[in-house]
């Protein structure tokens, strides 16, 4: 595999969704949030203890827990279908490209794509929180980075999977949506509701639970303003009671990265497997 | 050059190429014919690695063109019926071919020249906004650039007006290079003087082979 055609791949694959309205409207969509977090005076505000940009950073992550995913779904996963949909695939793979420096040059550049707009926003953020003189939660900063860069490659690994595995660009939009609204809220009507009422092992469901990226997430997210998980009630035990806080959140790093890595390669595999066009 | 044996290839029940055997060798010039759905194309996308045969297999300068890819792609340009909507600009795309296959940029500007598509004014422009004649005709440019000893060409004149199909077929004329050429057409008038081999197709089979002289309509 040529790393210098890898790079090519990555390269194209960047500019040309840079010029793509999806990434503008991505960009304004994050940019503008943290905008208007600081119009609506987020940064003044005091909600359960959270206070400042620790406040902001807290409400990013809550909307970035539901659009975040979906947003890296439908952006990436015509990436491979699109191409194959509309011939671009055939004429671009007539040069002496490898499949390998192909598929990991496009995963390589979407990546930076869809996660360098999320992590600005949060950069200019804090930029803007030091020069108005807050106190800046750095530590918060920098684990909040590593879990959208898990989380981000978690999805972004599933959405080439899912593209590589259908033959259509319609077919592939329909499979991310679900695949969103699954983890998002399907697995905890799931959770709750069947396997509750059943009375299903406590211990179980919580490992099902956090088996769901966007749900290990979530917790870790919160665990890092409040450690003791106190908002969540008495789950906060099942979790806590078995690893420490910390390995939690390192847990919640290598998992989603792991899982998105894992469906990536698989996705690879399908790709290499399959007919090109 | 190119061989293929026993090549068959089916898209769930329906069967696209019926034990194909054929070989294309070097200063072949070949009109490859057949109605919609002969399995002209999914011929060549076989050659060119893009198909997982169904059984048999083709061999392209003696290897795989699926697992030794990249090597088989070196000696081959290929120009699709339709140019696809690539979101490239065209400078971003010459840098593609350029980067990935050892082409001379000049050379490019050489053949679109002669194509009489003037590059610098469009560099950068998205390669998709292109009318169809444009896109077809820096394709077309590319594949002489590349230079290679197996070109393919997909109804490569399907966007192109009467005077630009004069000069596509000059240039392959002109082209003193040996090699291998195979071209998709429903219009044998229109290759018949470049042409030294007829190879009809129906149902996914070879019904057809003969040798031809260019010459003989002169």
């Amino acid at each position: 595999m040529s790393f210098r055609n890898l790079l090519l791949i990555a390269y194209l694959d960047l500019r040309e969704s840079i010029r793509a309205n999806w990434f503008i409207v991505y960009s304004l969509v994050f940019g503008g949030l943290i905008a208007l977090f600081f119009i609506a005076g987020i940064t003044e505000s005091q909600v359960m203890g959270f206070s400042g940009l620790s406040r902001l950073l807290l409400m990013y992550i809550q909307v970035t827990i539901v659009i975040l995913p979906i947003f890296i779904l439908i952006t990436t996963v015509r990436s491979i279908s699109g191409d194959r949909d509309s011939h671009i695939l055939e004429y671009m793979l007539s040069f002496p490209i490898s499949l390998k420096e192909y598929y990991w040059g496009k995963v390589f550049g979407r990546f930076i794509t869809v996660f360098l707009p999320v992590f600005m926003a949060m950069f200019f953020a804090i930029l803007y929180g030091m020069y108005k003189g807050a106190e800046v939660p750095l530590n918060l900063f920098f684990l909040y980075t590593g879990l959208l860069f898990s989380m981000s490659s978690a999805f972004l690994g599933i959405a080439f999977f899912i593209s590589s595995i259908v033959k259509s660009s319609e077919m592939a939009l329909g499979i991310s949506f679900f695949v969103w609204i699954f983890l998002l809220a399907f697995i905890d009507i799931a959770l709750i509701s069947l396997m509750m009422q059943q009375r299903f092992n406590a211990e179980l469901i919580i490992t099902i639970a956090m088996l769901n990226p966007m749900e290990i997430f979530r917790v870790a997210a919160i665990s890092l303003f409040d450690p003791e998980l106190t908002v969540m009630g008495p789950v906060a035990f099942y979790i806590l009671d078995i690893i420490s806080q910390e390995f939690f959140v390192f847990i919640s790093m290598v998992y989603p990265l792991t899982l998105g890595i894992l469906f990536a390669f698989l996705g690879f595999k399908i790709f290499e497997k399959k007919d090109l066009v | 050059m190119i061989e293929v044996n026993n090549l068959s290839k089916k898209f769930g029940t329906h069967l696209s190429l019926d034990s194909v055997n054929i070989a294309f060798k070097l200063n072949d010039s070949v009109a490859l014919m057949g109605a919609n759905g002969a399995g002209k194309t999914t011929l060549i996308r076989s050659i060119l690695g893009y198909y997982h045969p169904s059984s048999g297999h083709v061999k392209v300068n003696g290897l795989d063109p699926i697992k030794e890819r990249t090597e088989v792609l070196k000696h081959v340009s290929f120009v699709p019926q339709l140019p696809p909507p690539i979101k490239l600009s065209v400078k971003e795309l010459i840098s593609y071919v350029c980067k990935s296959s050892g082409v001379d940029e000049k050379s490019i500007y050489h053949y679109a020249n002669a194509m009489k598509f003037d590059i610098k004014i469009n560099l950068g422009k998205s390669f998709f906004k292109l009318s169809g004649g444009m896109k077809q005709k820096l394709l077309i440019a590319i594949s002489f650039a590349k230079e290679s000893e197996i070109v393919i060409y997909d109804e490569p004149t399907a966007n192109l007006d009467p005077k630009a199909r004069e000069d596509f077929y000059a240039l392959i004329q002109e082209s003193k290079k040996e090699k291998l050429s195979l071209f998709v057409t429903h219009r044998i008038e229109e290759v018949q003087e470049i042409v030294n081999r007829q190879v009809y197709m129906d149902l996914g089979k070879v019904v057809s082979d003969e040798k031809v002289d260019p010459y003989a309509t002169h």
